[in-house]
């Protein structure tokens, strides 16, 4: 066997492995969460509230409000990362300014989460007293998502061919007529998946609403857009380090990882399905 | 009696500091077809896209001179570009059509304007997809994807799409150079049909075309207009020796 003949099976091998070892431990991983966290897995684990100092019970008004923060989250970051995006990409001037608010914008993108809490807190919470609630929460969680949302869309954006924006206005058609009628039309699948995908990072964060939003335990669910919520992550870490009776807590909290862990499939799931059955529809 | 439909003065154009047009002077003649042809590099698809102002996109594009359309100055301070691009109708080299169906591609330069009621988007629609000799294809399939059309089909598409606004002129850059041969054949035909109708500017590397299909043409080289004449004159007795070099293939 000669030296280039080995040299590329080690290096095939090399490489197999390296996937092989992640993929051990992505499975056990897996395999420990299911082992833990099914056996609590029932209807009444989902739709009943947590009882007897959350020894027993359900998570419930956790999962109503990790509903509730997400979706404020994204009615807010949606469109103003997606106008926020078109406009950088179609109108803003001038060059230096531009290239100033994408380094902001990564640097956001790159800021560990907790910050994002502490701002929350400091911004929402105190300043324009919302206090500890579902509003701050969100609103710390919208602009988390936001340099995310506003850098896909425009990655978006630019993948779609410069062709369709000559003709539409070869056309006639005014630029905000393009942009509105070709390019969003066209960049609308990516847009779409790239929210998706930060609907599931918002959906599992913690840190940013430890201090803007989430109580440790809440007796009823939130009656408006000021009150506390309960929430998926935050009740997990909960159960892991305030329990007091760890040997019914701990199951929970593994269940409720769990749920979270499905959640975060399934989304991704419908983003995968999204894309590919838009793109089916329309290629170029 | 002879009606000029486009007449350029005096025009020059600067791509920052590159100076692509000089001192064009070319008469447009109305209801013919018009052939411009020269070496790569040379300005003709750039003094195209004067005539529909799509170089105004291109950042530090500097202009002086004069385009007259109709009576129209087109530079104009007071001049609305996009009017003036519903009047020009411009096909692209490569097939452009939007990823919408067949229906809305034709539709489109007239629902931006939102005047048209929906019967007449119909009839326009019909209209313009019969004067591209598309209609006949797609009749059963306006409402599919524009997408799933032959190339041939999709720039016949185009040209539908840029007839719906009843333009006085259509900017053609060439149209034919990404198709096959039989789909080239039926737009070069299909030109000589819309010249009844339309004023007709065609970009093109292919010499032999420009003969085949057109009454005028320009001969542009670094930036020149060399020579403008009838078609069969310059073909035969080309006055410039640049001209008679590039017809005959010394250079290009």
């Amino acid at each position: 066997m000669n030296k280039r003949k080995l040299s590329n099976i080690l290096g095939t091998s090399l490489m197999g492995s390296m996937l092989l070892i992640t993929a051990i431990f992505l499975l056990i991983f897996l395999i420990r969460m299911f082992s833990k966290g099914f056996a609590v897995l029932s209807p009444e684990f989902f739709f009943s509230m947590p009882r007897n100092a959350m020894t027993e019970g359900g998570i419930w008004p956790a999962l109503v409000g990790t509903f509730l923060l997400t979706t404020l989250a994204m009615l807010v970051s949606l469109p103003l990362g997606i106008f926020t995006a078109i406009w950088l990409t179609n109108y803003a001037r001038p060059r230096w300014l531009v290239r100033i608010l994408r380094i902001a914008i990564n640097t956001l993108a790159g800021t560990p989460s907790i910050i994002f809490g502490l701002f929350g807190m400091a911004i929402f919470v105190n300043l324009m007293g919302f206090d500890v609630s579902l509003i701050s929460g969100g609103l710390t969680l919208a602009i988390l998502a936001l340099p995310v949302i506003i850098n896909n869309t425009e990655e978006a954006l630019r993948a779609v061919p410069v062709e369709f924006r000559d003709a539409s206005l070869a056309l006639g058609a005014t630029p905000r007529q393009t942009i509105m009628r070709v390019l969003m039309p066209a960049a609308l699948p990516n847009v779409l998946t790239g929210a998706i995908i930060s609907v599931s990072r918002v959906a599992g964060e913690t840190a940013p609403i430890m201090f803007t939003a989430a109580t440790f335990y809440s007796r009823r669910l939130p009656q408006g857009p000021g009150d506390e919520v309960m929430a998926l992550p935050y009740h997990i870490y909960a159960l892991m380090t305030e329990g007091t009776h760890p040997g019914s807590q701990v199951p929970i909290a593994y269940g409720t990882a769990l749920v979270l862990l499905l959640l975060v499939l399934l989304i991704s799931g419908a983003a995968i399905i999204i894309r590919s059955s838009i793109r089916r529809k329309r290629q170029w | 009696m002879v009606n000029i439909q486009i007449q350029t003065s005096e025009l020059n154009l600067w791509f920052g500091k590159n100076h692509v047009l000089r001192d064009v002077n070319l008469p447009v003649h109305s209801n013919q077809v018009t052939a411009m042809i020269g070496p790569s590099g040379c300005g003709k698809s750039t003094l195209l896209r004067c005539f529909n102002r799509m170089n105004d996109l291109i950042p530090e594009t500097r202009i002086t001179g004069k385009i007259t359309l109709g009576e129209e100055d087109i530079y104009a301070p007071r001049a609305d570009v996009t009017t003036i691009r519903s009047r020009v109708g411009m096909v692209f080299q490569k097939p452009n059509p939007f990823p919408k169906s067949i229906f809305h591609n034709v539709a489109y330069g007239l629902m931006i304007q939102g005047k048209f009621p929906r019967h007449e988007l119909r009839d326009r629609v019909e209209e313009s997809l019969r004067a591209a000799w598309l209609w006949d294809e797609v009749k059963d399939r306006l409402n599919s994807s524009a997408m799933c059309l032959s190339g041939g089909q999709q720039q016949r598409l185009c040209i539908a799409r840029a007839l719906a606004n009843r333009p006085k002129v259509l900017l053609l850059d060439e149209p034919t150079s990404a198709l096959d041969p039989q789909s080239t054949a039926k737009i070069e035909e299909l030109c000589l049909e819309l010249k009844k109708s339309v004023t007709i500017l065609i970009v093109t590397h292919n010499v032999a075309k420009a003969g085949r299909i057109s009454d005028h043409t320009a001969f542009m080289y670094l930036g020149e207009l060399v020579e403008f004449d009838r078609t069969e004159k310059m073909f035969t007795v080309p006055a410039d020796k640049r001209t008679e070099a590039y017809l005959t293939g010394v250079f290009g």
